[in-house]
C-alpha cells in the first residue's frame, strides 16, 4: 500500500499538470493498481471532478477521458456498436465488475502495463492520445514513451469503420493475459498487436497476411510465471489465426 | 483532511487520512461487514455501492467518497436478510466471510440487469471469491432469489 | 421430527450473511496495539545485527522485539495432541532464519500505519547464506536446515536433523518384490505434486489480551484452541493455566488453522507489555507465510495381470516440509495408508516415505493431509495401468476396490464395516452416462473431450488419539445448553451436532443453543481436523444426551413421586404410563433452578480405536482447446459415501466446495520460488485459485452406508472430497490429448506444448 501526504481534488488540468510537475506527487486513477505498489507520495492528485468520465460520441471519433472506467468501456452502445464489440471483449475478462468500476482507462493507458488488454485493443484502431502539456499524439508513439511528468486526459478513435478483432490466452478466465492480440484491416492493411510477450504490447502491419503472420511469430517473446517464451510464440499463431477468423465474420 | 459524504443514506462528515482507503474508512467508522482478503484488488470481500454501483473499497481512495454516496450491507440489512436466507436455505454461506462482499455484489447485479442469463450472472460475479462453496450453492440461491424477485415485479 | 437427514439452516447462518461483526477482526479491543512482523528477505541467513533504535522513537510505537527478548525453549506451531509428531524446531523470533519470510523483529504499535513506518527504520545486517531449496536434494545434503542443538523430536518418528530428515517411516504387507515378479504387466511411474495454499477467505488473525485474573485471554481464528492453549505456553514459558483460547467465527481453515500460525506474536507483546495486542496477517504473508500443502514426488510400481487384476502396489513417497517439521510426520502417512488401502484385491503392498527439510516455506495441514497426494499418485498409476491393458478405467477399479466386510491391511488392519464404494461407482456412471458414450471424442470446434475416472478415501478422525467431548444442559423453561469443544469454521459442526441432539432428545433443533469455544468453559475436544468432528464429537453428543435424558427421567420422577424406572421421557414430558402423572420438560427445567432439585446435565467424551473411511468416486469431463492448451472441467459428478449424511445440504456444499479445491489443484495453484527461494506468486493476483468460472457444472450425490460405530452412522465428509479431481482430471485430459501428465498443475502451457510434440 502507498502512503501520501495530501490528496488534491484538482479543480482544473491546468493545476493537475502543475502538481504533476514535482516528481514526488502522482496522479490516482481507479486507485487498484496504485494500492499494490508500496510508493510514498508526498500528493496524491484526482482528477474525479474534471468530468473526464465522459464517452463521447463526436461525429468522426470517440472521445474517452481519462477518468473513465473499464466498466463504462464495457458497457457503452456507442463504443459496442462502433467497434465490434472490441472494448467489451478487452475489459470482461479483467478481474471483476467491481474492479472495472473502479479501474480507470487514463490508468491503464498511461501506466502502460505490458500485460494491458486495454492498450493491446487501441492500438488496433486508429487512437490518438491528449496530454494536459504536449498536447494530441498518436497511441502508438505515446506507448513508445517513458513515462514523465504530464497528464493525460483524452484519448480519441478515429470511427474509421475498419474491422477489428481481440483475443486473449489466459491460464484462467480472469487471470492476466498470457499473451494479448488484436487485429485490424484499413485501407488494405493489418495491423497486429500483440501485448503480454510479457513486455509491452508491438504493432506490426502488413497488407499481406503471410508476410504478416511471419513478422508477428518474429516478435521477442518471454518467460514469466504464467508462460514460456516458446508457448507465447505458438499462442501468437493461433490468436493471429483467430482474430482473422473473426475479421473474417465481421466483414473485414 | 475533511470529508462530507451520505454512508447508508444518513449525511456525516468524518476525517481521513490522505492515502487511507475507503475499505480502512468504513471499518473505522463501524461498518464491520466490510471484509479485507487481499492487497491485489482481487477477491472481492469489500464490495461496497459507491453512488450505486459495485466498487472495490480497498483501492478506493478514502477521500474520493468526498461528495458522494457509499452504502455497505448495514445499510441494506433488510435486502440482504431476504436475499442471504436463500443462500441459508443452501448452507451455501458456509464460513461467511465472502458473504458482504458477495451480497453486495448480487444486490447491485439485481438492480443492473433484468433478468440475467446463468452466464451473465456468472461474469457478473467472478470478482467474487469463495473459497468454501464451490459456488454451485450460491448460484442455486440466486436463481430462486431472482425468480422470487421476478414473480414480485410480474 | 427427525433433523438428521435433512437440510437444517445453520444456526449462525443468518448473522453470517446480514454482514454481523462475528470473526475475530471484528471483536478487537479498540486500544490494542497492532503488530507487524519485519521478515527476512532471505531464505536462509543469520543475524548479525538489528538495530531498532529508530524505530522505537517514532511515536506511537510501544516495543519492538528480536530474537533476543524471546524464550529460548523449541516448540511446534502443529495442532496436534501431545505429544507432537511434529519436532520442536521453532523458535517465536530465530537468529538463524530458515525461509524467506522467517519473522526477524516485532513491531508493536498504537496503529497499524506507525508499525509500518517503524518497521522500516529497523535496520538489520545479516550473514547471507546459500539456501537448500532442492527438497530431491535435501536428505545428507551439506547445508544444514537444523543445525541447533537444542531441537527435539517427541516422538519416534525417526528425526534426524543432522540429516535434514524430519521423519521416515515404511510399512510392507505381503512380499512385493516377490509380487510384482508375478504380475503380467507392471508399470514404475513418478508423479509430483506442489506445496499449495489454502486460501481461506480469512487470513491468519488474533489478539490478545491480559484479563481481570491477570490472565492471558487468546481471541483467535483457529481450529484448535486447546492445543494453541498447549503450544502458547510451551512458546511463552508460561503454564496453560494463565492461558484462556477462544474462537470466535472463523473465515475459513482447510486445515491452515490447524497450525497456531499468528498466535505467538500478539500473545508474546500482551506478556511483554500488558497490553492488549491484535496481528492480521496480510494475504502476502498468509501466502508466503502460511501453513501449506506438503511438496511431495511419489514413485509408484504397480502390478497387474492381463485380465486387470491389481496385484500389488508399491510406493515410495518424499514429502518437503520446508522450514519447520508441522505435521510433516503424520501427513506422510496418509499418503500410503489412505490410498493403497483402496484397493482390496491387493496380494502385497509396501509404502516408505522420507520428509525433509528445506530452506522453503514450512508447510502445514491441508485437507487431505497427505492423503490427497497419494491418491493423486495410485489413482493416476491405475488409470495408466488401464490403459496399459485397454481396459475401461472404471472397469478396473471394479475388478479390484475395497469392498464392505474386508480388512484393509494397509489401513491399519483395519476393518471395512461400511462402504458402498461399489454403489457409489455404478450411480457416478449413471450420471455421467460413462458406459453410453466414448471415453474421449472430438467436438466440431476442434476443440477435445475427455472423461475420467478416481476413487477416493479418507479417514473419521484420529484411531485412538482423537477425542471429543460435550456437555449438555436443561435450563429454565426446558431449553438445553449444549457447549462443544470442537471448532466450527464455517463448516456447521455447531449445527450438525444439534440436529444429532435433537433427535436424541426428541426436541427440535431451536430448542438447543450451542456455544463453542472457550477453553476456560468448553469440554476438551481436540479439534476440527483429521475429517473427526462428525464422528468422534457427534459419537460424544450420542452418549451425552442419553445420559441426559436418563437423568431427565430420574429427576422427573423424583418430583413427580414415582417410580423412575416405570417413568419414561419422550423429549417432552415425564409421565408414569396409565396415570395422568405428567411433569413437563419445561417444569423439570424450572424446578432445576430451585431448591428442593439440582441442575441437570450430562458430559460425555468419545474417541474411537478405528477411523472408517468415507468414499468417494469422482469423475469429471474436460474440454480442452488443443491450440491453447486450455482445459475446462465442463462437467464433474461426485458420488459420496460418508455414511448417514447428517446435514444434506452442508454435505452437498462441503462435496461442491471440496471438488472446486481440488479443481484448483490439478489445474492451477502452483506455489513457485525463484532462485533464492522467496515465494514469487504470494499474492491472490498471481496465485491463481478457481473463481466461479472455473467450477464449471458440479453435481453431487450421496450413496450413504451405516457405520456401526459411527453416531446415526456417519463417517467423515469434510477431506475426502479433495481428493479425486486431480486423478480424475489428469485422466480425462490423457483420455482426449494421448498424453498423461504426472506434475500438477497440469498447465495449459504443458498441454498444448505436449501436443506440438506429436
Amino acid at each position: 500500500m502507498y502512503t501520501a501526504r495530501n490528496y488534491i481534488k484538482a479543480e482544473s488540468l491546468a493545476q493537475a499538470y502543475e502538481l504533476n510537475q514535482r516528481r514526488a506527487n502522482a496522479i490516482v486513477g481507479g486507485g487498484c493498481w496504485m494500492r499494490m505498489g508500496e510508493r510514498m507520495y508526498d500528493t496524491l492528485i484526482d482528477l474525479s471532478a474534471l468530468e473526464l468520465d465522459q464517452i463521447q460520441d463526436r461525429g468522426e471519433q470517440a472521445a474517452l477521458g481519462a477518468m473513465v472506467t473499464l466498466r463504462q468501456l464495457e458497457t457503452n452502445f456507442m463504443l459496442d456498436k462502433c467497434f465490434a464489440g472490441l472494448f467489451r471483449k478487452c475489459t470482461e475478462h479483467i478481474v471483476g465488475v467491481q474492479f472495472r468500476n473502479c479501474a480507470t482507462l487514463g490508468g491503464s493507458v498511461w501506466s502502460r502495463f505490458g500485460f494491458s488488454d486495454i492498450v493491446t485493443a487501441l492500438l488496433a484502431l486508429d487512437c490518438q492520445v491528449e496530454l494536459a502539456g504536449a498536447g494530441r499524439m498518436s497511441l502508438e508513439d505515446f506507448v513508445k514513451m517513458p513515462r514523465d511528468r504530464d497528464v493525460l486526459a483524452w484519448v480519441y478513435i478515429k470511427k474509421d469503420g475498419r474491422p477489428v478483432a481481440y483475443e486473449t490466452a489466459r491460464n484462467s478466465e480472469t487471470d492476466l493475459p498470457v499473451l494479448t492480440c488484436a487485429l485490424s484491416r484499413h485501407e488494405g492493411t493489418y495491423r497486429a498487436v500483440v501485448g503480454a510477450r510479457p513486455g509491452g504490447p508491438r504493432v506490426v502491419e502488413d497488407r499481406g497476411w503471410d508476410r504478416l503472420v511471419e513478422k508477428v511469430l518474429a516478435l521477442e517473446y518471454g518467460d514469466n510465471m504464467r508462460g514460456s517464451a516458446r508457448y507465447r510464440r505458438h499462442l501468437a499463431g493461433v490468436l493471429l489465426k483467430r482474430c482473422k477468423a473473426e475479421l473474417e465474420v465481421t466483414g473485414g | 483532511m475533511t470529508i462530507k459524504w451520505t454512508l447508508n443514506g444518513a449525511r456525516r462528515t468524518d476525517e481521513v487520512e490522505p492515502d487511507e482507503t475507503l475499505l480502512h474508512c468504513l471499518r473505522k467508522v463501524g461498518c464491520l461487514s466490510v471484509k479485507c482478503g487481499c492487497e491485489t484488488s482481487g477477491c472481492g470481500l469489500c464490495t461496497v455501492w459507491l453512488d450505486g454501483k459495485p466498487v472495490l473499497s480497498c483501492s478506493v481512495p478514502a477521500p474520493r467518497a468526498d461528495g458522494r454516496e457509499v452504502t455497505t450491507l448495514e445499510g441494506l440489512q433488510a435486502e440482504a436478510a431476504e436475499l442471504g436466507a436463500f443462500l441459508a436455505d443452501e448452507g451455501a454461506e458456509q464460513c461467511g466471510f465472502c458473504a458482504p462482499g458477495f451480497m453486495m455484489n448480487v444486490l447491485a447485479m439485481a438492480r443492473e440487469l433484468k433478468t440475467p442469463t446463468e452466464e451473465e450472472i456468472q461474469h457478473y460475479l467472478a470478482g467474487n471469491l469463495c473459497r468454501c462453496s464451490g459456488y454451485q450453492g450460491q448460484l442455486r440461491a440466486i436463481r430462486k432469489y431472482l425468480a422470487k424477485k421476478g414473480g414480485e415485479q410480474a | 421430527m427427525k433433523t438428521v437427514s435433512t437440510g437444517v439452516r445453520k444456526k449462525d447462518a443468518m448473522s453470517l450473511v446480514t454482514g454481523k461483526p462475528v470473526y475475530t477482526g471484528d471483536l478487537v479491543p479498540p486500544n490494542a496495539l497492532r503488530i507487524k512482523l519485519l521478515r527476512s528477505p532471505h531464505a536462509r541467513a543469520n543475524i548479525i545485527s538489528i538495530d531498532a533504535s529508530r524505530a522505537k522513537m517514532v511515536p506511537g510505537v510501544a516495543a519492538v522485539f528480536t530474537w533476543e527478548d524471546m524464550p529460548q525453549s523449541r516448540f511446534t506451531t502443529a495442532g496436534q495432541t501431545w505429544p507432537e509428531p511434529s519436532p520442536y524446531d521453532r523458535l517465536i523470533l530465530d537468529r538463524h532464519l530458515r525461509c524467506a519470510g522467517d519473522p526477524v523483529a516485532i513491531v508493536a504499535a498504537e496503529t497499524e500505519e506507525i508499525a509500518q513506518r517503524a518497521m522500516r527504520l529497523i535496520k538489520v545486517e545479516y550473514e547471507v547464506l546459500e539456501p537448500l531449496l532442492d527438497f530431491t536434494k535435501a536428505l545428507d545434503n551439506p547445508i544444514l536446515v537444523h543445525p541447533e542443538d537444542n531441537f527435539r523430536s517427541l516422538c519416534e518418528v525417526g528425526t534426524d536433523a543432522k540429516r535434514n530428515l524430519v521423519s521416515t517411516d515404511s510399512f510392507e504387507v505381503g512380499d512385493v518384490e516377490e509380487e510384482l515378479a508375478r504380475c503380467e504387466v507392471v508399470l514404475e511411474r513418478t508423479y509430483n505434486t506442489v506445496a499449495n495454499n489454502q486460501t481461506m477467505m480469512e487470513p491468519f488473525c488474533t489478539y490478545t489480551y491480559l484479563d481481570e485474573y491477570g490472565r492471558l485471554n487468546v481471541v483467535s481464528s483457529t481450529q484448535v484452541p486447546f492445543h494453541v492453549r498447549r503450544i502458547l505456553s510451551n512458546a511463552l514459558e508460561i503454564p496453560k493455566s494463565q492461558i484462556r483460547v477462544v474462537k470466535p467465527r472463523i473465515g475459513g481453515g482447510f486445515g491452515a488453522k490447524q497450525s497456531a500460525v499468528s498466535e505467538m506474536f500478539p500473545a508474546i507483546v500482551t506478556k511483554l507489555t500488558g497490553r492488549p495486542a491484535y496481528l492480521c496477517y496480510t494475504r502476502q504473508e498468509s501466502m508466503a507465510n502460511g501453513s501449506p500443502r506438503h511438496q511431495m514426488q511419489m514413485k509408484v510400481r504397480i502390478g497387474a495381470d492381463r485380465d486387470g487384476s491389481i496385484r500389488c502396489i508399491d510406493l515410495y513417497a518424499l514429502s518437503n516440509a520446508g522450514a519447520y517439521g508441522d505435521h510433516g510426520p503424520t501427513t506422510i502417512g496418509l499418503v500410503g495408508h489412505k490410498s493403497l488401502a483402496l484397493y482390496g484385491s491387493l496380494r502385497a503392498s509396501r509404502f516408505v516415505c522420507d520428509v525433509v527439510y528445506t530452506n522453503t516455506m514450512g508447510a502445514g495441514a491441508y485437507r487431505g493431509y497427505g492423503a490427497t497426494q497419494g491418491i493423486f499418485a495410485v489413482e493416476s498409476a491405475v488409470n495408466e495401468m488401464a490403459a496399459r491393458l485397454g481396459m475401461d478405467p472404471c472397469v478396473i477399479r471394479e475388478k479390484n476396490m475395497v469392498r464392505q466386510g474386508q480388512v484393509m491391511p494397509a489401513y491399519y488392519g483395519e476393518p471395512c464395516n461400511s462402504c458402498t464404494l461399489d454403489k457409489c461407482m455404478e450411480r457416478a456412471k449413471e450420471m455421467m452416462g460413462w458406459d453410453k458414450g466414448p471415453t474421449h471424442w472430438t467436438l466440431p470446434n476442434g476443440h477435445l473431450r475427455g472423461r475420467g475416472v478416481a476413487m477416493a478415501m479418507q479417514g473419521s478422525g484420529i484411531s485412538g488419539v482423537d477425542i471429543g467431548s460435550v456437555e449438555i444442559r436443561l435450563n429454565d423453561g426446558g431449553f438445553y445448553t449444549m457447549l462443544v469443544g470442537c471448532t466450527d469454521m464455517g463448516t456447521g459442526c455447531d449445527t450438525i451436532l444439534a440436529q444429532m441432539a435433537a433427535d436424541c432428545l426428541d426436541c427440535s433443533v431451536d430448542d438447543i443453543s450451542v456455544r463453542g469455544v472457550d477453553t476456560d468453559q468448553s469440554p476438551y475436544d481436540t479439534g476440527s481436523y483429521a475429517s473427526a468432528t462428525t464422528y468422534v464429537t457427534g459419537g460424544a453428543v450420542v452418549k451425552a444426551c442419553a445420559e441426559l435424558r436418563d437423568k431427565i427421567r430420574i429427576e422427573g420422577a423424583r418430583l413427580l413421586g414415582v417410580d423412575p424406572q416405570a417413568a419414561q421421557f419422550d423429549g417432552e414430558k415425564v409421565f408414569l404410563p396409565g396415570t395422568d402423572k405428567v411433569m413437563t420438560r419445561s417444569e423439570i427445567g424450572w424446578a432445576s433452578y430451585a431448591g428442593g432439585s439440582r441442575q441437570l446435565s450430562a458430559t460425555q467424551s468419545n474417541s474411537s480405536p478405528i477411523s472408517p473411511p468415507p468414499f468417494m468416486v469422482g469423475m469429471a469431463e474436460v474440454d480442452i482447446d488443443p491450440e491453447t492448451g486450455l482445459v475446462r472441467v465442463v462437467d464433474y459428478v461426485g458420488v459420496v459415501d460418508c455414511g448417514t449424511v447428517i446435514n444434506t445440504n452442508l454435505a452437498r456444499v462441503q462435496t461442491e466446495g471440496g471438488i472446486v479445491q481440488g479443481i484448483g489443484m490439478a489445474l492451477l495453484e502452483n506455489i513457485q520460488y525463484n532462485d533464492k527461494g522467496r515465494m514469487l506468486n504470494d499474492s491472490l493476483l498471481q496465485y491463481r485459485i478457481p473463481t466461479r468460472l472455473e467450477a464449471g457444472k458440479i453435481r453431487v450425490e450421496f450413496v450413504p452406508s451405516y457405520e456401526p460405530t459411527g453416531p446415526f452412522g456417519a463417517k467423515s465428509i469434510g477431506e475426502l472430497v479433495i481428493n479425486t479431481p486431480s486423478p480424475a482430471i489428469a485422466e480425462a485430459i490423457r483420455a482426449a490429448t494421448g498424453h498423461m501428465f504426472r506434475t500438477l498443475p497440469i498447465r495449459p502451457e504443458d498441454v498444448a506444448l505436449a501436443g506440438l510434440e506429436e
